[in-house]
């Protein structure tokens, strides 16, 4: 894989207004205005900035020394995730009534970019249980479901996840070949599901699975089912690039019975669901690939002070000036994207094209800042005593999972497109 | 006081250091329990005319022997001993931020003294001091915790200054701190080891570091610190008068470190350390 050039990124609409049709403009305009301004963009909240450093302090203290020896050992952070929930991190959107932070989606990047800066693998986990498994049910679930499937998921205690991809089909989602028949009073899953993050870790999960292949994905619902069950069990750990800490395994369904009253929303629904889900699930994505990117920027930009050659430290080296200042401007925009992504959310505006525009900014930024990184320390970039090599790891993942970066563009273009006829 | 009954502290001052590099805050602990927040800096440069290091751009944040005082406080305010917890912190504007955290780790309310420019700049423990034993006696304080010291001065005086103003008993460089009945036994970390002793209240106690592991505010904590209030008062309006009794004249970073020697022999070295006067 060739690493992106940083001449991909003048190409990113950052913030520049293009010249749009009438009904883009007035869209444009009320998501501007509802994105409780702009200066929010500038200057967090002191709520936020509060919060932003008390994930820092924790990512610093308890995640960044214990990140190498996580990612050697490919050991589940439980520790930490349960202190993480007790901070109320783990269900941040989850109102108080809860257990839940009660925060907004803003509160979450920040909060995700932060955890993520001092290990990825302990971010991943963070983001699955808040946007992919806590979120479809705070927005789809009956309060009894809230109640059983959320509350208990709050504390770091149990962590939930989210299983659609299938060894058949990833973008593809809408072939889910899952099935679902009714049977009496239940439910009866059969079916393989793939690269589902927090498997072999999660107390619960929702499935997708289809009840009338004939309906495409319009034949598609969404489940609710504990781990372990029986009748599901799980594939064996897949040994990854990187994120090596979280666990990442089949799901294997064969005659999984759950109750009628485990549906998880209207039935022929799902689809709609899992969008949604991912929509959101893409802000929480995009913040870890910032903490990753940031972590190789400290990196890198640390090195630079110190390391010297020909006579003086190597920051004073135009060539390598260059690569941090690009590294910088990468961050910088891919952050202000994430951040507008979840203000809209949070101003319940449309948020779907930011959050693909954040997610793709920053996945890219991630593996091109982790990618110059290792190129600033040289040699010692490209062995574990420096966590650069680490970086580049867990950074190649966030272009591909919650949506590769090819979905994201045809995401943005269909977007886009809306926007301009008229 | 007066009460036969077990010592409940109306509320426990914790007095939030919060100053910079070279500046003194104030040190406030209020108590019902108050302690001292001191805010100080992270990395330090001395400026270029000697007068004092430079403070503009970096990182101020809460000293970290006053998380430990703000940790002690809102224990004992969780384990109902004491009823509430009061932060206070004196300077410039931006101690706010920091009595805002300890606000999100669990005290009730804050005071910020108003202190800024060039009596900032000159606040030193005697000035701080003085200003929390105007306000202990005004809040009715039966508890000040403040941070042993501060990671920017070193000084190790406020809290001790502090008790001898109001002519309060002091448990210093506390590992372990518990209200029995009317008084309250301290361990202390002293050179020789551990003291115990039992003092009565009100009284003035510093925070060591083994005291406690402070906690990292939780997120509902950190919207609810929002709404917490934060009362603002100026010296003069506790009848304090802060100009300084110490002139800096000059501030210097420490010398270089110099290379050292290598000698093959235990004798060799002894005779270089003839030499050069040492032995």
């Amino acid at each position: 894989m060739s690493p992106p050039s940083p001449s991909l990124f003048p190409h990113f609409p950052v913030f520049l207004p293009p010249l749009i049709s009438n009904k883009a403009n007035k869209t444009l305009g009320s998501c501007l205005r509802g994105c409780r301004g702009l200066s929010q963009l500038a200057e967090l909240p002191d709520t936020h900035q509060l919060l932003r450093q008390t994930c820092r302090d924790y990512a610093d203290r308890e995640l960044n020394p214990i990140a190498a020896r996580l990612d050697k050992e490919h050991s589940y952070p439980a520790k930490q995730i349960q202190e993480l929930g007790a901070m109320g991190v783990m269900a941040i959107e989850v109102p108080e009534e809860l257990g839940g932070a009660g925060m907004d989606y803003l509160a979450y990047s920040l909060a995700m970019e932060e955890i993520s800066r001092g290990c990825a693998s302990t971010g991943v986990v963070v983001s699955v249980n808040n946007s992919l498994y806590i979120g479809p049910i705070l927005k789809f679930g009956s309060e009894e479901q809230k109640q059983q499937w959320i509350t208990p998921f709050t504390t770091g205690e149990k962590v939930g996840c989210f299983a659609l991809s299938e060894p058949g089909n990833g973008s593809d989602a809408g072939a889910a070949s899952t099935t679902a028949r009714q049977d009496g009073d239940e439910w009866v899953l059969n079916g393989t599901k793939a690269w589902i993050t927090n498997s072999w870790d999660a107390s619960a999960t929702v499935v997708f699975a289809t009840t009338d292949k004939k309906l495409k994905h319009k034949g598609i619902s969404a489940f609710l089912v504990p781990m372990p069950h029986p009748g599901l069990s799980l594939g064996k750990k897949e040994d990854k690039l990187g994120i090596k800490a979280s666990s990442t395994a089949n799901i294997i369904l064969e005659d999984c019975r759950v109750p009628l009253g485990n549906m998880l929303g209207p039935r022929g629904a799902g689809f709609k669901i899992a969008m949604q889900t991912l929509d959101s699930g893409r802000i929480g994505i995009a913040a870890q690939a910032l903490g990753i990117a940031q972590a190789s920027l400290d990196c890198a930009a640390d090195y630079a002070h110190k390391r010297t050659a020909f006579g003086s430290p190597i920051g004073k080296l135009q060539a390598i000036q260059f690569k941090l200042a690009d590294m910088a401007v990468a961050i910088e925009s891919a952050r202000l994207l994430t951040w507008k992504a979840s203000l809209l959310r949070d101003a319940k505006k449309p948020f779907t094209k930011e959050a693909a525009m954040a997610k793709l900014a920053a996945s890219e930024a991630a593996t091109f800042c982790s990618h110059q990184a290792i190129q600033v320390l040289g040699g010692m970039g490209y062995v574990a005593d420096m966590p650069a090599e680490r970086h580049y790891r867990d950074a190649r993942i966030t272009e591909i999972y919650e949506g590769t970066s090819e979905i994201q563009r045809l995401v943005i273009a269909g977007q886009l497109l809306k926007e301009y006829q008229s | 006081m007066g009460s036969s009954t077990s010592l409940v502290p109306k509320s426990v001052t914790a007095a939030i250091n919060a100053h910079g590099f070279g500046y003194f805050g104030c040190p406030h602990t209020f108590g019902q329990v108050g302690y001292r927040l001191k805010r100080t800096e992270q990395y330090i440069r001395v400026k270029p005319d000697n007068s004092s290091v430079v403070t503009d751009g970096v990182k101020h944040s809460m000293n970290p022997f006053c998380e430990i005082a703000v940790e002690e406080a809102v224990k004992l305010k969780e384990k109902k001993l004491i009823k509430e917890v009061v932060a206070v912190s004196c300077g410039p504007q931006q101690v706010q931020e920091t009595i805002r955290t300890a606000l999100a780790m669990g005290a009730d309310r804050g005071i910020h003294v108003e202190v800024t420019g060039k009596d900032y700049e000159t606040l030193g423990p005697l000035q701080v001091s003085k200003i929390m034993a105007a306000l202990a006696k005004k809040e009715e304080a039966q508890l000040v915790i403040l941070g042993k010291q501060a990671i920017d001065d070193d000084c190790n005086q406020t809290g001790q200054m502090t008790a001898a103003l109001l002519d309060w008993p002091q448990g210093t460089f506390a590992s372990e701190l518990s209200l029995e009945g009317d008084k309250i036994k301290v361990v202390r970390e002293i050179d020789g080891g551990l003291e115990t002793i039992k003092i009565n209240t009100p009284a003035v106690v510093t925070a060591d570091l083994r005291l406690n592991t402070p906690r990292y505010a939780t997120l509902p904590n950190i919207m609810k610190a929002k709404k917490k209030k934060i009362a603002n008062v100026k010296p003069a309006d506790l009848g304090v008068d802060i100009t300084s009794r110490l002139e800096v004249l000059r501030v210097d970073e420490p010398p270089q470190r110099q290379a050292g020697m290598k000698v093959e022999t235990v004798d060799d070295l002894v005779g270089k350390l003839k030499e050069a006067g040492m032995v």
